[in-house]
């Protein structure tokens, strides 16, 4: 299929590029260590109860399956919503104009450097879920992968509106602060950081919009092994429905006859 | 044959109650195997229409043939037909990135065109040693100079052996003998490989030299068009000044009945300057006349015009300096590209 084809050659260049780069690939790989190194410890001392862990004995077990699963989502949020930086660089560049002059699709131009940010965010991940049982943290196997599949979804959603607003505004001095006033919130109200059960109603409330809180619950659910309830179906329909809207969003500013 | 055929393209860019006719109805014929100049000054519809010949935006009216293919319906077989080499300097870069090696650079462009990995080892190795890049292939991007990055950028373009490549300001930045030796592989694009070579240029030296024909664009529309020694003929003609000693008034009568000259003037300084079709002609017939009427000369001057008066009589500025006209032009959207 050409699609696949062209999003290949484009993929293979990001990656390449990205290897190239010895800053970014330490950086990737001591992000997570340092995520759970630092924040980890904090989460040990909480009560069971405000883990969400109704019978559980808390301490560092019921922390890191609090933890991890908000991990995840943090490391996508941030890796994936930051890849756009890179889009105006090579925008400014030239490049992007150069390809779509070829008869490579012009879709490829973005889900090519997509598919370099999911397999990026998959490495992070299983880096920060081997340190985790380093540290204490005890899941099922099943919970890990659904976990990885979530945030696949995430990453595709994100990294596709990252890479269509970035060449949209096409200058870093706008998308930073843009990504700020969006990102920081996303992170404080979905639960990543603290459990969302400790604040007030009305903030729980608010939680609701963010489609993080979802996958959240469903990863956490999954961690402490229940997969057949409506926080798991709740889960996967936000996540892929994020994924799929973001992609159709994504893929029309990439694929529209003037850039 | 004709290679580009445009018909009435125009584009209008809507922006905040204000509507910008950025090019209003062009039309282009461009024969097969041509080196054809493209000159306009900034603001004048030259690279808004450059990047809708490329496919990089729709026309908002008019219709196109380029390199056989329908711009309109089959825009995908136009970027199969075409070279394209974005101009470097300015909003956008010239299309390489800093951090990859010659040899990928040349690689992945020839695996945008579905050419095999034998194939284009064997194109690239050739189109380097074509453009003075031998030997650089394991080289970054950000280490070439100035010169051998734009090289670069033109064999980009090539790999696919395009029968007609478009080039975005090919020397804009380069000095003077990078530009002249670029102004040679471009010709020998043409005469080895046959390549159509359309081309935009601030400089009118490079389209007296390099050019077959020229287009002139202002305010969106083509003001001008032909060889540039047709061009220049048809703004001024060549200006002849000479002085005689004594009998200038005898001189000026007789010269002035000479089919040949346009018009004479007597100049502040006392020379004749006569305006005639084809200086280089003239001269021997006007120097006998002067010599069977008994008058001697003192001295005689031939000079042509230059394509720079013929812009300024065109367009009603120069093409170098075009600051405070352009500034009074509406400026393109940005997504116009760098608006020149």
């Amino acid at each position: 299929m050409p699609f696949i084809h062209d999003t290949l050659i484009v993929f293979r260049r990001q990656l390449r590029l990205s290897l190239r780069n010895p800053a970014w690939v330490i950086i990737a790989l001591v992000q997570p260590i340092l995520y759970l190194a630092l924040f980890g410890p904090l989460l040990t001392k909480l009560p069971a109860t405000a883990l969400g862990e109704s019978g559980g004995t808390g301490g560092t077990a019921a922390a890191y399956k609090f933890f991890v699963p908000g991990l995840l989502i943090q490391l996508g949020l941030f890796g994936s919503t930051f890849v756009g930086f890179a889009i105006i660089s090579d925008w400014r560049a030239g490049v992007i104009e150069r390809f779509r002059v070829t008869p490579v699709s012009r879709l490829a131009i973005m889900s090519g450097r997509v598919l370099r940010d999911v397999l990026t965010l998959v490495v992070q991940a299983v880096i920060l879920v081997l340190v985790g049982v380093a540290f204490g943290l005890r899941a099922p196997v099943s919970a890990i992968l659904l976990s990885l599949g979530f945030i696949v979804l995430v990453a595709i959603g994100l990294a596709s509106v990252s890479y269509a607003t970035a060449l949209l505004v096409k200058s870093e001095d706008a998308f930073a602060p843009m990504l700020n006033s969006v990102v920081l919130p996303l992170v404080l109200l979905s639960g990543i950081m603290l459990p969302m059960t400790l604040g007030p109603g009305w903030l729980q409330g608010i939680a609701r919009i963010s489609p993080f809180r979802y996958i959240i619950d469903a990863m956490r659910s999954a961690f402490a092994g229940h997969y057949a309830n409506t926080i798991m179906l709740e889960g996967v329909a936000v996540a892929a429905g994020l994924a799929v809207v973001c992609l159709w969003l994504g893929s029309r500013v990439f694929v529209r006859e003037n850039a | 044959m004709s290679i580009i055929e445009a018909r009435g393209l125009a584009r209008t860019f809507k922006s905040r109650k204000r509507t910008v006719e950025a090019v209003r109805g062009v039309d282009l014929t461009v024969a097969d195997g041509e080196i054809v100049g493209f000159l306009g000054p900034n603001g004048a519809g030259k690279t808004t229409t450059l990047r809708m010949l490329t496919t990089l935006l729709a026309p908002t009216a008019g219709t196109a043939t380029v390199a056989g293919a329908d711009l309109l319906r089959d825009s995908v077989g136009v970027r199969r037909r075409i070279g394209y080499v974005p101009q470097a300097i300015g909003q956008t870069m010239g299309g390489t990135d800093p951090a990859c090696l010659v040899e990928e650079e040349l690689l992945d462009q020839a695996a945008l065109y579905r050419i095999g990995r034998t194939e284009a080892v064997r194109r690239a190795r050739r189109l380097t040693a074509q453009l003075d890049l031998a030997g650089l292939d394991r080289r970054l991007v950000k280490t070439l100079s100035g010169g051998q990055r734009r090289r670069l950028e033109i064999a980009l373009g090539l790999v696919h052996e395009p029968p007609l490549v478009f080039l975005d300001e090919p020397t804009t930045g380069l000095d003077p003998q990078s530009r002249s030796n670029l102004w040679d592989h471009i010709r020998r694009l043409r005469s080895d490989l046959g390549t159509t070579v359309f081309l935009t240029t601030h400089y009118l030296e490079e389209a007296d030299a390099l050019c077959d024909r020229v287009f002139i664009i202002d305010h969106g529309v083509i003001v001008a068009e032909g060889t540039p020694d047709e061009l220049k003929r048809r703004v001024s003609g060549d200006v002849v000044t000479l002085r005689v000693n004594g009998a200038r008034e005898t001189a000026r009568e007789l010269l002035s009945r000479q089919p040949i000259v346009r018009d004479v003037t007597v100049s502040d300084d006392g020379a004749l300057r006569l305006n005639v079709f084809n200086g280089a002609e003239a001269l021997p017939a006007l120097l006998r006349v002067l010599g069977d009427a008994g008058v001697t000369m003192h001295s005689i001057n031939l000079s042509r015009p230059t394509l720079d008066d013929v812009f300024l009589t065109m367009t009603g500025r120069s093409l170098r300096d075009d600051s405070p006209s352009a500034a009074e032009r509406p400026q393109e959207p940005q997504h116009a590209g760098t608006g020149s």
